[in-house]
């Protein structure tokens, strides 16, 4: 088992953001967006500032703004929803370039693009400057329920092994000459995740009776 | 899928991460019920397995693919308490690990994804599996009508979120008409996947299935006795 450093977002480094106690950048988290998105949607001004804030501590945890840019694509769909919000929502209209739209809409369109862009960022600059270790040592300091972080550590664990035999059974799948592209295939598709799951779950008791002989009572140590 | 910040305002944010860390806590205690010990290790493989089949496209044509919400499979699966809380993880570790889903937003999507997602797959699932006859076959029409119910279900619940607290003044009745209406259409993939799925399990391994552990029990052992 390839028991990776980090997950696949993080970037490695040694910056001050990187070495923060993450119990404490969690709660940074919450707080800083709580706060953005407390903010009345025409305070463009307050917006540019958290931004601001926000590119300070990008700069300071040394994570190249390349290297989260391309994965802020996560947020494409909401974006789309945004550009949208002028069209469907009702109110006094306003012309733009010629088309008429909802004012109201155009501004929470613009107030929805602007607070997702920076949640977006900021759960990216979290995740790019906290190792899942440190994370789950975080929450539990928090007093998130101990089973509840255990199970978030048996996931995190067992991600790239769950999905790696995934793409294992895909690529079999494909060198037998099946590639899925219409609904015809999705009995075969629906097969292998059938599959995956029994093999995930048992899996699951192998890891439990592994546990167990090693002297598991409930708690991780 | 997944709510971003700022979509709902901060008031029904925190309301519903006060649902979402009730529902979770209630789920904590009921799920030991299904997997006792083996909880922490169970949970996290099967939320590991939700998060691998959510990456799985299914191809719907014309080169646009969708993927599986997977809130009623889990509940059929593995028992609703124990769906909620891998259902849960899942979107945590989401918007912790991989920046899916806003932060602020998570109570909202752990409400949805999780909570409305499986009880209502799963209150569909036990109502539909009483007026069928007791057999495991009858787990897979069961656990597609659930499939199918739990996604426009939770567009309703998220359409009555957003009246409460959205940030655009969309009229309700035209929301709940688009958002239902879509969220069908994606309910009967949702259905389709999903029967699919629970009937390849039923196939090899009913044992596993917690859905169709009450048609198991009444089985009783046939000796054929060859002539």
């Amino acid at each position: 088992m390839g028991a990776g450093h980090g997950h696949r977002l993080f970037f490695h480094g040694h910056s001050v953001v990187h070495r923060a106690p993450a119990h404490l950048k969690v709660l940074a988290l919450v707080g800083f967006m709580l706060v953005v998105v407390a903010l009345p949607r025409q305070a463009y001004v307050a917006h540019g500032a958290a931004a601001l804030v926000l590119l300070a501590v990008i700069a300071v945890s040394r994570v190249p703004l390349r290297y989260l840019a391309p994965r802020m694509v996560i947020e494409v769909p909401f974006a789309v929803f945004a550009v949208l919000m002028p069209f469907v929502s009702h109110g006094p209209r306003t012309e733009v370039l010629g088309v008429a739209v909802s004012e109201p809409g155009l501004v929470a369109g613009a107030a929805l693009l602007m607070k997702g862009t920076i949640g977006v960022l900021a759960s990216l600059t979290f995740a790019a400057t906290t190792e899942a270790d440190d994370l789950l040592r975080g929450l539990q300091r928090l007093r998130v329920p101990d089973l509840l972080v255990q199970i978030m550590g048996f996931m995190i664990r067992y991600l790239d092994v769950v999905t790696g035999e995934m793409r294992r059974m895909v690529v079999a799948m494909r060198s037998r000459g099946c590639e899925p592209r219409s609904p015809r295939h999705w009995p075969v598709l629906a097969r292998s995740l059938g599959a995956l799951f029994i093999r995930s779950y048992e899996r699951g008791e192998r890891v439990h009776h592994a546990m167990l002989s090693r002297g598991y009572t409930g708690r991780l140590p | 899928m997944h709510v971003p910040d700022g979509f709902l305002d901060a008031p029904t944010s925190v309301a519903t991460a006060a649902v979402a860390v009730v529902g979770v806590g209630v789920a904590l205690v009921k799920a030991r019920n299904e997997l006792d010990d083996r909880t922490a290790p169970m949970a996290g493989l099967v939320a590991t397995f939700v998060f691998a089949a959510q990456m799985v496209n299914f191809p719907v044509g014309a080169g646009t693919s969708g993927h599986l919400l997977g809130g009623a499979l889990a509940a059929v699966l593995v028992g609703p308490w124990t769906a909620i809380l891998c259902l849960a993880v899942v979107v945590l570790v989401q918007a912790l690990v991989m920046a899916d889903g806003g932060i602020t937003a998570l109570g909202t999507n752990v409400t949805l994804l999780s909570l409305t997602a499986v009880a209502a797959g799963w209150l569909v699932f036990v109502a539909v599996r009483a007026v069928l006859p007791r057999r495991p076959a009858s787990v897979v029409p069961a656990a597609a009508v659930a499939a199918f119910a739990s996604v426009p279900l939770t567009a309703v619940v998220f359409t009555l979120l957003f009246s409460v607290g959205g940030i655009a003044p969309v009229a309700f009745d035209t929301l709940l008409a688009a958002m239902v209406s879509w969220h069908a259409v994606i309910g009967i993939g949702e259905a389709v996947i999903t029967a699919l799925v629970v009937a390849s399990v039923v196939a090899s391994r009913p044992d596993l299935v917690h859905g169709a552990r009450p048609a198991l029990a009444v089985r009783e052992l046939e000796i054929r006795s060859g002539s």
